[in-house]
């Protein structure tokens, strides 16, 4: 394999430095221009740009199989690879559902061939997402796919009895239950976020109170029964407060937030354009400020994008009959650095932390989300954070063009990305996969 | 809406002649009266339409001079307004005017001499659409027309029965007839009711020198 | 204006010189010739995805008179159900040269949608969009009270409006468009609005409502309002638990008789207004209905001249050519 070397980047924001890339890992990081580099080495100039360790998507949601007509692993991937991530966890929400060891093997099989990033599926934790009966957890778990993370993603486990005995059961292999904390009552037909816009708009209302009682009665079973509870895409400031007062009673919670949450309200909806329907739904100014301080004082552990590409058709329709989601991958360091570093509250290192460190180290990933130190396997995004570009979503590569930012102005730019030591993106463009 | 609307089209940068004085307006709204007797052999059936909006103030006039001559015409009873906004050709290109209540008289037209009143006469496509919406409104024996000043450019094969004045213009000027009744704001200083020519200050030349020929210009 | 969305979107003069419009209309429609050449030769298709015979009735009535041509065209389920979308829909309305979309949908914002998704460059008239908005409801009813002001007053209608009136709107506020449209378009136009009705139907926040909300009908009616509009309230809801019984409901939030009985030993003004079509003995008694007070024929007319008037102003020119000064 050949070597790079990474001249003059910010590892983490930091002092600048190189760091020379060898058959996948990292060889040695110096003071620019005293490594010593070995005969054919590719020079990547880095100047300006800052390291940080690949990213880790904990929520992503790659189609296949069964809706290749929305994305692919393949085109998922490298969606990933162009937005700086070399690990994502697809979420378990396919046709069929990924609730058995074959499609989560299938799933697994499909990343490793495409080499763009690392696929690791998320298992179901109940049947067809019925919520009814519990999947064959423990061998999704000592399948090829190693499943760790458990989800209804798309569906909250609503079931207390349910829940409890998930959160017990994934206990036996180290497992971890990710919840979509959505009240099933309370939310019924609903659209958006229940306030003053959907007042107006005649939408039925998605009560935020509907998110935290199931993440106030989910810390209280994951105490109970001493396990472990990771809580998706928090949107209200309301939960923040509950997954504070959870962790400062010793839960062993971690909690997500999802980038379009970090920037997007509900007035968007006022357009009635189907591209700002999302799951959970787009909330208020208020929330969007409480995410951000939480993420910045640590109640919100990591940014998950929960990309959600759709077909043009389920989302060029009416509000009530579109599909719920957004793409995310190939927006969100955009969107962070936006929301959480030019604004003062974070930086490099603290994304760095929320974005690949901390994914990594719940799901308990050795290859991923390593500090950019010698020896540590070379997944590495440089990442431009100068000058903006405006979205359009007509140049994603992923096959979703439901981005909420089109014709937003965001910052930085990916410049490449390593992973495993190959660079799949160089100068902003995808190259080649990674060959095994 | 306070501001007529003939008003709006007066631009800042036009010379405006005052054309027609109060006393003026009077003398031919007299001898339009007497034609109009004359020509009808009397008031009998006789009925005075003004075309919204400065037709019917001058409608209203002429029957009261109608009145004043011949005791049998009771001038209520026999003056109304016609509204043409829907029956206008040209409703695709232009923006919707808030139409104006036509009046009819109780007695209806059916088989009445109408005379179709009006300040200003030109394309002809007013008088055109008005004579449309009269055909919805009944079946009058005869329809007459009077105007206060023709300034001709005719577009349509029309003609009025009695003209207070002819009034040659160039097709950049603009005539607007301003009368107490419905442009309270807007007269020229000193006159109850006038006629006024507005042309163009022009950068152009040749607009220049036609105005110059016309006439010397007073600005107000 | 280029399209009618929502009352929310229409200033004080466009308000009133709809309404204005719609006056004159109505003039027409009590002649023997009810029919005006205005809109000759331009085509409105009325694209209904629910049904409502009264609203599409009224529009077509509306357009005849103005002497368009109409395309019914009833697409109901078509679109939710996933049969064809309202983008293709739309495109075939353009393909078949629509001038105006007289558009009725379930879903609230279909309307603006379809004016703003660039599929269509026809005008755009919302008749109705899930519980979001029902314009010509809200002039309609304006209209009304416009004629009610006159009628007390001896001033004619033209220019008036609403300032100072006191309406009352009853019901189930959460789930009505007409309520939304009216709550927006009568307090431009000066009114006082009062929203009554049991909390399980009103929104949850309401902040920014320009209007006063209560729980109590009696109270409300104590002050003698100038008009009470009654909402038609769904049976279903019951179901869904926003209210026990129908017979506690009307206990509660009826027009009952002892009501009207009230309000005549008060001498009160108050006329009655609903947009039909009526849950007698539910939201509205036979007494109140029958009743001298009874607006809801003068509604169902002033329908008509409203979407005459608003059609009009519609397909009536742009406004970046002026008008010139040709006679």
């Amino acid at each position: 394999m050949s070597s790079y070397l990474i001249s003059s980047a910010r590892p983490e924001g930091g002092e600048p430095a190189d760091i020379l890339v060898t058959d996948g890992v990292i060889a040695s990081v110096g003071a620019p221009g005293t490594l010593e580099a070995p005969e054919g080495t590719e020079t990547v100039d880095a100047a300006g740009a800052v390291a940080l360790p690949g990213l880790v998507d904990m929520h992503t949601h790659l189609r296949e199989p069964g809706h290749e007509d929305a994305e692919t692993v393949e085109t998922g991937t490298r969606a990933a690879a162009k937005g700086g991530f070399t690990a994502v966890f697809a979420m378990a929400n396919s046709h069929p559902v990924a609730d058995t060891a074959g499609v989560v093997e299938q799933v697994w099989r499909l990343g490793r061939d495409a080499g763009w990033a690392d696929v690791h599926p998320v298992g179901a934790v109940t049947v067809g997402l019925e919520g009814t009966q519990l999947s064959e957890l423990r061998a999704m778990a000592e399948s090829r796919a190693s499943v760790r993370m458990f989800s209804d993603d798309g569906k909250c486990v609503h079931d207390p009895l349910l829940m409890r005995r998930a959160l017990e059961y994934v206990k036996s292999f180290g497992g971890i239950i990710a919840q979509h904390a959505q009240e099933p009552r309370l939310t019924q037909d609903a659209q958006m976020n229940e306030g003053t816009v959907s007042a107006d708009l005649g939408l039925t209302g998605w009560p935020a109170v509907a998110e935290e009682a199931i993440i106030a009665r989910d810390v209280l079973l994951t105490q109970h029964v001493d396990s472990r509870l990771h809580v998706c895409h928090v949107s209200t400031a309301g939960s923040v407060e509950i997954v504070r007062w959870a962790k400062e009673r010793g839960v062993v919670v971690t909690a997500e937030v999802t980038p379009h949450h970090l920037l997007l309200t509900d007035e968007l909806v006022r357009t009635f354009d189907p591209v700002y329907k999302v799951n959970p739904p787009l909330r208020t100014d208020e929330d969007v400020r409480a995410l951000r301080r939480a993420v910045a004082e640590g109640v919100i552990d990591v940014v998950g994008t929960d990309h959600a590409p759709h077909p043009a058709e389920d989302k060029e329709c009416e509000w009530s009959c579109a599909a719920h989601g957004m793409t995310g991958l190939e927006t969100a360091l955009a969107v962070v650095q936006q929301t959480l570093v030019d604004t003062g509250l974070m930086g490099w290192e603290r994304v760095a932390q929320i974005m690949s460190h901390r994914p990594a180290e719940i799901l308990g990933l050795s290859d991923q989300g390593q500090k950019l130190e010698p020896g540590a396997p070379a997944n590495i995004v440089l990442w431009n954070p100068e000058g903006s570009t405006t979205v359009d979503p007509a140049s994603h590569v992923s096959k979703g063009r439901n981005s909420p930012y089109r014709g937003m102005n965001l910052p930085g730019a990916v410049r490449a990305t390593f992973y495993r030591g190959h660079p799949v993106v160089l100068d902003g463009e995808l190259t080649t996969p990674l060959a095994r | 809406m306070s501001v007529p609307e003939h008003a709006e089209q007066a631009p800042g940068s036009t010379v405006s002649r005052v054309i027609l004085s109060t006393s003026d307006i009077d003398r031919a709204l007299s001898r339009i009266a007497h034609e109009i007797l004359e020509s009808n052999k009397g008031s009998e059936n006789l009925v005075l339409l003004g075309i919204a909006r400065r037709g019917f103030p001058l409608a209203q006039r002429l029957a009261a001079r109608l009145e004043q001559i011949d005791p049998d015409f009771t001038a209520r009873a026999a003056t109304g307004q016609l509204d043409i906004t829907m029956y206008r050709d040209d409703l695709r290109r232009h923006p919707a005017r808030t139409p104006q209540p036509t009046l009819i008289p109780d007695s209806g037209i059916d088989g009445r001499t109408v005379v179709l009143v009006d300040d200003v006469l030109c394309s002809g496509r007013t008088i055109r659409a008005a004579l449309d919406a009269l055909v919805d409104v009944g079946r009058p024996r005869a329809v007459r027309l009077a105007v206060l000043v023709d300034r001709g450019h005719r577009e349509l094969p029309i003609r009025a029965d009695h003209v207070g004045k002819n009034l040659p213009t160039s097709s950049q000027e603009k005539v607007r007839v301003l009368l107490r009744e419905t442009d309270p704001d807007t007269r020229a200083e000193g006159h109850e009711d006038c006629v006024v020519i507005d042309a163009p200050v022009a950068s152009d030349p040749d607009v220049a020198r036609d105005a110059e020929a016309a006439g010397e210009g007073t600005s107000r | 204006m280029r399209h009618l969305l929502s009352t929310a979107e229409l200033s004080y003069g466009e308000a009133v010189q709809i309404l204005d419009t719609a006056d004159q209309m109505a003039a027409v429609s009590s002649r023997s010739v009810k029919k005006l050449p205005a809109l000759r030769g331009r085509t409105v298709v009325n694209l209904f995805f629910e049904d409502s015979t009264r609203t599409r009735i009224s529009f077509e009535t509306a357009a005849k008179r103005l002497s368009a041509d109409v395309i019914n065209f009833s697409a109901k389920g078509s679109s939710v159900s996933k049969g064809e979308s309202l983008k293709d829909t739309a495109q075939t309305l353009m393909a078949m040269s629509a001038d105006a979309v007289v558009i009725r949908h379930a879903s609230s914002g279909a309307p603006q949608q379809l004016a703003d998704s660039g599929w269509i460059d026809a005008a755009v008239v919302n008749a109705g969009d899930g519980k979001h908005a029902h314009p010509t409801q809200a002039l309609l009813d304006a209209m009304t009270l416009r004629q009610v002001r006159s009628r007390r007053t001896g001033t004619p209608t033209t220019g008036m409006d609403l300032d100072g009136m006191h309406v009352v709107v009853v019901g189930d506020v959460l789930h009505s468009r007409v309520a939304r449209s009216n709550v927006w378009l009568l307090t431009a136009l000066g009114a006082r609005v009062t929203l009554v009705a049991p909390p399980t139907l009103l929104p949850v926040a309401m902040d920014d409502w320009p209007c006063e909300v209560s729980y109590d009908l009696d109270a409300v009616l104590a002050e003698a309002p100038d008009a009470v509009m009654m909402l038609r309230l769904q049976r279903e809801r019951m179901n869904a638990a926003f209210f026990p019984s129908e017979a506690e409901y009307t206990r509660g939030w009826g027009l009952t008789s002892q009501r009207v009985q009230r309000l005549e030993a008060l001498g009160a003004p108050t006329v009655f207004m609903h947009p039909g079509p009526m849950n007698r003995g539910l939201e509205i008694s036979s007494e109140a209905a029958d009743s001298e007070r009874s607006t809801v024929l003068e509604q169902v007319s002033n329908g008509v001249s409203v979407r005459m008037a608003v059609l009009f102003q519609l397909l009536s020119g742009d406004e970046s050519t002026p008008y010139p000064s040709e006679n």
